[in-house]
């Protein structure tokens, strides 16, 4: 009889070879995988000894930190020269905008922040309060209070004050007798009309402040205050764009659509702005004027119009034909539809695409010193030519450029995380 | 329809109303400040210091307008212009008037619809190159390269007088001054041109002023003067005699100094130039006392000159042709009666 | 007696058809678009009139007077004693084809390099591709020009100092220059042996396809291909006692005398617009990879083929389609952009036409639509261009 030998119990794992755990394997898998894959790794690590010591050194070891021209820069140290950022740090955030008014565009910003907050991150409450505050309040509340109050004519005499209450009256009353008979589009052309009025009415009382100069604005404050004023405008006007190229039933407003925003797309900015820069002027009737500043945000919202018009189309395409036909069915009007149906899901699959367009727009609004503009960069290049400050032009570059990475990348990732939200609330 | 109808009405009278225009003094006095174009910084012309105040040579003409109109020579807005949007600026009514280097030429005058009030700076355009290069005159620059700026008769000047000596360049044109200053400052090109005044305002502000030295050769005039919009003869006027009362109170030796015990001096001139006697500032449609408050705020065209440009600043010009024509310069004011 | 007819049916309001409402929606706006353009038309015919500008195109005739660009960089010869405006606007076309053209091929060989190393397996590999595409796509295109050509290129040394690269390129704050060729009699020979290697490398491919289709047998069609395509001119170079000669650079004066002078201004826009470019076709490359499933590789992998050729064979020919629509569009981008080109002073379209001329000659209206024309048109041939290589691509699918 032979003896079997059986075993009656598992024999424990044993640990993985040391060459398949812990970090060498991970440095095997993946660093030294293959004879040219080792060559990489060495590569880039030969490349960061080669770049890391040396950025470092001039941005941090060899840097002066105070100075008051560049010659106590060029002798305190051969790295970067803070002291220079330090010195016109003002100039770099607000350009010319005077000292004791600069806690208006912070409490522009601060108040943005906070009402920006429920909307970016769902868990917080108050959302819908804080969009409608966005969206209808903030942008007078911000002209307000940057610009100050705005003079108008109009409001100097009782028979102009009469005819802007009338006005705003006839417009409200117009669009809520409209509501009642469910005439959308009547209903929102009054509603909006009286809005507009309200607006006017209030940049130009301009909460009491004292006025500013357009041409003061300067900075990140200008860079910040194009872009923004850029999306406001060119958010509504992109959607009405997108629809009118989607109205099949109305070939000629099709066909304008397409034309503006074919044309517009196809040329470079800069084109844009000269246009808006020269050609404005001669558009407009004598005595008429526009001031640089508004100008060159004509052209810029115009642009940005068509390119968020192209982004909106690609919302409208992606809701399924379904949707609007069992709107169709449930009786409701085009406007109805677009308004309950069609827009909150276009809008929502287009938000990434917004937010890419809002940091193509941030980064193009650099383009405005070419036209004579203090934008940020502008005011980097005055800084490295002013007499007291030559030849700082890396420091200059390198700190603007900072400030222009972190405020896009940060945008970037935040649309990348609404994406993958997005993304796992279609899944089942 | 009719409630739309009044609105489109009321809408379109607010526009209208905020830009109802006039003449341009009436305008000025109402809005409470002269709108100026300058460049976008020049040392010594135009340029805003630390603080964001516009100091400069011709900075001073504006204040001294502003001065002329309000009795304070603080009342002036500064808007930079670039060589290509000064004019488009000026037509357009966005600033009331340019004092910005800008030469009087006759298409200028007639074509482009402006006038010029006079000349303030009587310059020529001229090379800046550096001294180690070794060259003397501007007849040894065959084959150099030349920093241009655009928007100016410079480029135009510089091909028709290359052409003339049959030599060949490379030119390197770019768009505002201070990078037409760093390309040069740096070397992309060995010679800068622009007229003599703004060669020695960039000269000065220069990594190493000493290393660089402005060639002899004029080769063209350049009358530089402010000028106006067509059509406003008043306004014209206003900013001519402003020009004229500088330079007669540098012949008539007032300054801002001695403006107030001149105003009892024996010379009837003076009397009338500082408003104790007769009336010419009526004539613009000024107080009396127009004359005094331009040399009160600026003083004479001789401090001007110094205080921005002259021989003791960084700039560095001496007066030359642009002395008072009884001391060797061809600087000469319209009699004040 | 009679009966009223009662007409049941309402007679429907007009204003509720869908097809009056259209009809009537778009009368409204051609009447405010129309009013919209002739009000415009008339303020600028008034003020036009007012500064007493006329318009026309009679400018284009007129000589320019100056000189837009180096004589050493002179593409289309321009001679400044006797061209015009509208050689001007040549030349600045011919400038900025020139740029687009490079930074379009260039852009595409960093942009696909940097798309695949994002996706290596190597993480280092990846955190270099990921900072590389980071670092440019979220930092102003006009920043990075200005600081390639003030922080880059001019900080290389000054002309008598140039980087001496093997006595035939010399490397300057001002320009590389490159020998130039000098061609002689009998090079005609060598250029119809290129064009011939070409057609005959076409013919080629399509033959080993039938074959291959047929036989299951493969041609070495690459080899072939460059021999045809290299071996044959080479030859034929050779064959007819080498009719080339190469204009050497040398130091004469201030400048470099002979070669090919490439301008500082051009090699920072070149870098500037390629890597900025390189780092959206990177992304647009990586999406298209990805968008590529996983079944794909692993059924290719299960049928035996190595991964080289599933990359070549499977994932690449996919991806492709995925990647041509996006990509395109960075190409127009990138035409667009060389016009940023006026912050450095790169003598093209934009900074030539639309900057001086329009500074010389006042014709803001004119000038300003002829370069939006000139765009207008390169960005219709490129998107009609890859829309013909889109149809072709996706015709690959059966």
């Amino acid at each position: 009889m032979s003896k079997a030998f059986v075993r009656t119990e598992f024999h424990p794992d044993l640990p993985p070879p040391a060459s398949e755990s812990g970090p060498i394997a991970w440095l095997r898998h993946n660093l030294f995988s293959t004879w040219y894959n080792s060559l990489a790794t060495f590569f880039v690590l030969y490349l960061a000894w080669l770049v890391i010591p040396p950025v470092l050194d001039w941005a941090l070891f060899s840097a002066v930190w105070e100075a008051n021209n560049y010659k106590e820069c060029k002798a305190g140290g051969t790295g970067a020269c803070w002291g220079m950022i330090d010195k016109r740090f003002d100039l770099f955030m607000y350009g010319f905008y005077k000292a004791e008014d600069h806690w208006r565009p912070n409490l522009a910003i601060i108040v943005f922040i906070i009402a920006m907050l429920p909307v970016l991150f769902d868990k917080l409450p108050g959302r819908r309060m804080c969009a409608m505050f966005l969206i209808l309040g903030y942008p007078a509340f911000t002209v307000a209070l940057i610009r100050g109050p705005i003079e108008m004519s109009s409001f100097n005499s009782t028979m102009g004050i009469a005819l802007w209450v009338v006005a705003f009256v006839a417009a409200a009353y117009w669009g809520h007798h409209n509501a009642k008979k469910f005439n959308a589009v009547q209903s929102g052309i009054g509603y909006a009309i009286a809005y507009i009025i309200l607006f006017i009415v209030f940049i130009a009382w301009g909460m009491g402040l004292t006025p500013t100069e357009t041409d003061t604005y300067g900075g990140l404050m200008l860079t910040v205050m194009l872009a923004g004023v850029g999306i406001a405008v060119a958010l509504p006007l992109g959607i009405l764009l997108a629809l009118g190229r989607r109205a099949n039933s109305m070939p000629i407003v099709q066909m304008l659509c397409i034309g503006f925003i074919e044309i517009v797309r196809s040329v470079p900015l800069i084109s844009v702005l000269f246009m808006a820069q020269f050609m404005l002027p001669l558009f407009m009737p004598e005595g008429i004027k526009f001031d640089n500043v508004m100008r060159a945000l004509v052209g810029f919202s115009l642009f940005a119009a068509a390119y968020m018009a192209e982004v909106v189309r690609g919302g409208l395409q992606a809701i399924p034909k379904g949707q609007f036909e069992a709107a169709d069915s449930l009786g409701l009007n085009f406007y109805l539809n677009m308004r309950l149906i069609v827009l909150p899901q276009a809008l929502k699959i287009v938000i990434p695409g917004i937010v890419s367009t809002f940091i193509g727009l941030f980064k193009d609004t650099s383009l405005v010193s070419i036209i004579a503009l203090a934008d940020l960069l502008l005011v980097a290049k005055q800084s490295y030519t002013d007499s007291n400050w030559l030849g700082l032009e890396h420091t200059a570059y390198v700190f603007i450029a900072i400030i222009y990475f972190c405020i896009c990348f940060s945008m970037s990732r935040y649309s990348m995380y609404l994406e993958q939200k997005l993304h796992t609330g279609h899944k089942r | 329809m009719k409630a739309l109808k009044l609105l489109a009405a009321t809408a379109a009278l607010a526009v209208v109303s905020t830009a109802a225009s006039a003449a341009t003094l009436d305008d000025v006095k109402k809005k409470g400040f002269i709108q100026c174009g300058v460049t976008t910084g020049l040392a010594g012309f135009a340029a805003p210091d630390d603080k964001g105040v516009w100091k400069g040579f011709d900075v001073d003409f504006c204040r001294a307008m502003s001065a002329a109109i309000f009795g304070d020579p603080m009342k002036v807005k500064f808007t930079p212009t670039t060589g290509k949007t000064r004019f488009t600026a000026l037509a357009s009514g966005e600033i009331d008037v340019l004092a910005r280097n800008t030469t009087w030429t006759m298409s200028r005058d007639t074509d482009l619809g402006f006038e010029f009030v006079g000349v303030n700076y009587y310059d020529g355009q001229g090379f800046m190159i550096r001294k180690s290069l070794g060259v003397k005159s501007a007849t040894e620059l065959n084959g150099a390269s030349v920093c241009i700026q655009t928007g100016t008769t410079t480029e135009l000047n510089l091909a028709d007088y290359f052409r003339t000596n049959k030599m060949s360049f490379t030119p390197v044109v770019v768009e505002d001054s201070a990078e037409a200053r760093q390309n040069y400052d740096k070397g992309a090109c060995d010679v800068y041109t622009t007229d003599r005044s703004g060669l020695a305002a960039q000269r000065s502000v220069l990594s190493e002023p000493d290393a660089h030295m402005v060639l002899p050769e004029i080769i063209s005039k350049e009358p530089l003067g402010p000028l106006v919009r067509h059509g406003d003869n008043k306004w014209g006027d206003l900013a001519r005699w402003t020009l004229n009362v500088l330079i007669s109170a540098e012949e008539m030796g007032v300054t801002q100094a001695n403006a107030d015990s001149m105003k009892t001096a024996n010379n009837p001139e003076i009397k009338r130039m500082l408003g104790t006697e007769g009336d010419l500032g009526a004539m613009l449609g000024l107080g009396k006392d127009w004359g005094y408050n331009i040399i009160k705020a600026v003083g004479n065209y001789s401090e001007v000159y110094e205080r921005n440009i002259g021989p003791k600043t960084p700039v560095n010009l001496a007066r030359g042709v642009n002395a008072l024509w009884n001391k060797g310069g061809i600087l000469y004011s319209a009699p004040l009666r | 007696m009679t009966i009223e007819t009662v007409d049941t049916q309402p007679k429907p309001n007009l204003l509720n058809d869908p097809k009056v409402r259209a009809v009537i929606a778009q009368i409204v706006v051609v009447v405010l678009f129309v009013s919209f353009v002739s009000y415009i038309v008339s303020n600028t015919a008034v003020n036009l009139e007012k500064l007493g500008i006329k318009a026309g195109f009679e400018f284009l005739g007129l000589q320019a007077g100056f000189m837009p660009t180096s004589p050493n960089f002179n593409l289309t010869g321009f001679d400044v004693s006797k061209d015009t405006h509208l050689d001007v606007f040549y030349l600045g076309l011919v400038n900025t084809i020139l740029v687009s053209v490079l930074g379009i091929i260039a852009a595409t060989i960093v942009g696909f390099f940097f798309g695949v190393l994002r996706l290596s397996s190597n993480p280092l590999l990846r955190f270099v591709a990921a900072a590389y595409i980071e670092g440019t796509r979220n930092i102003p295109l006009l920043l990075q020009i200005l600081v390639w050509y003030f922080a880059v290129l001019l900080a290389l040394p000054g002309v008598k100092q140039s980087i001496n690269i093997g006595d035939m390129f010399f490397l300057n704050l001002r320009y590389l220059v490159i020998p130039a060729p000098i061609f002689e009699d009998g090079f005609g020979y060598v250029v119809t042996a290129i064009i011939v290697g070409i057609v005959a490398t076409v013919f080629m491919v399509r033959w080993a396809r039938k074959r291959q289709e047929k036989t299951g047998e493969q041609f070495p069609v690459v080899l072939a291909g460059l021999g045809l395509i290299i071996g044959l001119p080479v030859v034929t170079l050779f064959a007819v006692g080498v009719p080339l000669s190469w204009d050497i650079p040398a130091l004469k004066g201030f400048n470099f005398q002979g070669g090919v002078q490439v301008i500082s201004q051009l090699t920072a826009l070149f870098l500037a617009l390629t890597f900025y470019t390189g780092a959206f076709i990177a992304e647009n490359v990586r999406a298209g990879i990805l968008a590529v499933s996983h079944g794909q590789t692993e059924a290719s992998y299960a049928l035996g083929l190595r991964p080289n050729r599933t990359m070549s064979l499977i994932v690449i020919p996919q991806a492709l389609r995925v990647i041509i629509p996006p990509v395109t569009s960075q190409y127009l981008n990138l035409a667009k952009n060389s016009s940023l080109a006026i912050a450095i002073g790169y003598p093209e379209l934009v900074n030539v036409f639309m900057g001086i001329s329009l500074n010389q000659t006042g014709k803001a209206i004119e000038i300003i639509g002829m370069t939006m024309g000139v765009y207008l048109t390169i960005s219709l041939l490129i998107s009609m261009f890859m829309n013909w290589y889109n149809k072709r691509v996706a015709l690959v699918e059966r």
